[in-house]
């Protein structure tokens, strides 16, 4: 079972579930990916130790997609 | 670098130049020079007045003061990067987000750096530029192999979106972990030196615990290049 969360004030929030070979939690999945994107979130995904990358459509085969917010210099 | 790669941040300073290890070795000189610009003069003028004039002591001291103080002020800075932030109100520090938070840090990073995160809370993660010690509203690089420099950077989630006020402290790091994975150049030049020096400078003005640390990121410094 693949997972979307976000990164918020709760410690983080489960937005969506899915397995690849159910359309309809794929597209729940990809419309909330979405959404989160058009709020300015940017998503993530582990692709090993020490390492991650940027994603800009939902990878059904992730485990794990992050949504983070965008970083700053301070 | 593919653009798929490069952090997205990176856009809003596209007059900076991407950091590597070539400008970073530029930078942490140029560092040293503005200290010592700092510190000669200051050093250099109460000393002559001494010379002079033994009387002008209480001078020649305010001078050895300032030359003392600037180079401090500046590790002083250095050392906020990590310092955790300040909790806006008492639900940001409520045991129940803060513990989900962690959790999920906790699955982000290994073993070794999920317990030394609970000694001290910074996450320390070796990178190609040298190794890295993240805290909630900075990270720290060594970067050097037998004489490291430290690099303090001031870097966090941006305060201008109105949700990041809210989050809690293992969510802080791990955004700062999960963009400095993606591209680690990137980070470097999204973020804002705050100060560059030798880490003894720095240490000093770090928390005990917060030392162990750096005394672990040093460690790990010194051995990813050992094996370059």
């Amino acid at each position: 079972m693949s997972k979307l969360i976000r990164m918020d004030h709760t410690g983080h929030c489960t937005l969506a579930e899915w397995t690849p070979d159910d359309p309809a939690a794929v597209e729940r999945a990809v419309e909330a990916f979405r959404s989160e994107l058009d709020r300015g979130y940017l998503a993530m995904v582990s692709t090993g130790p020490g390492h991650a990358e940027h994603v800009r459509e939902l990878p059904l085969d992730a485990e794990l997609v992050i949504m983070r917010l965008p970083i700053s210099g301070g | 670098m593919a653009a798929a790669d490069v952090l997205p941040e990176t856009a809003s300073v596209h007059w900076r130049r991407r950091v590597d290890a070539a400008q970073l070795r530029g930078r942490g000189r140029l560092w040293t020079l503005t200290m010592a610009a700092h510190v000669v003069p200051f050093a250099g003028a109460a000393s002559l007045l001494l010379w002079m004039q033994p009387l002008a002591l209480p001078v020649a001291l305010v001078c050895f003061a300032h030359a003392w103080i600037i180079p401090e002020l500046y590790a002083q800075r250095g050392a906020n990067v990590l310092r955790p932030a300040r909790r806006m109100s008492a639900a940001d520090a409520a045991p129940g987000p803060e513990q989900r938070s962690v959790g999920l840090l906790g699955d982000l990073v290994g073993h070794e750096a999920r317990e030394l995160h609970a000694r001290t809370g910074l996450v320390l993660e070796p990178g190609r530029l040298g190794a890295w010690l993240v805290g909630e509203k900075g990270a720290v690089l060594l970067h050097g192999g037998r004489r490291p420099r430290a690099y303090c950077y001031c870097v966090k989630v941006d305060p201008r979106r109105p949700a990041a006020a809210d989050l809690p402290s293992g969510d802080r790091i791990a955004h700062l972990l999960l963009a400095l994975r993606s591209d680690e150049q990137g980070f470097a030049t999204v973020a804002n030196l705050a100060f560059a020096g030798a880490p003894w400078r720095l240490r000093r003005r770090m928390s005990r615990e917060t030392r162990a640390a750096l005394k672990a990121a040093l460690a790990s410094d010194s051995r990813s290049s050992a094996r370059l």
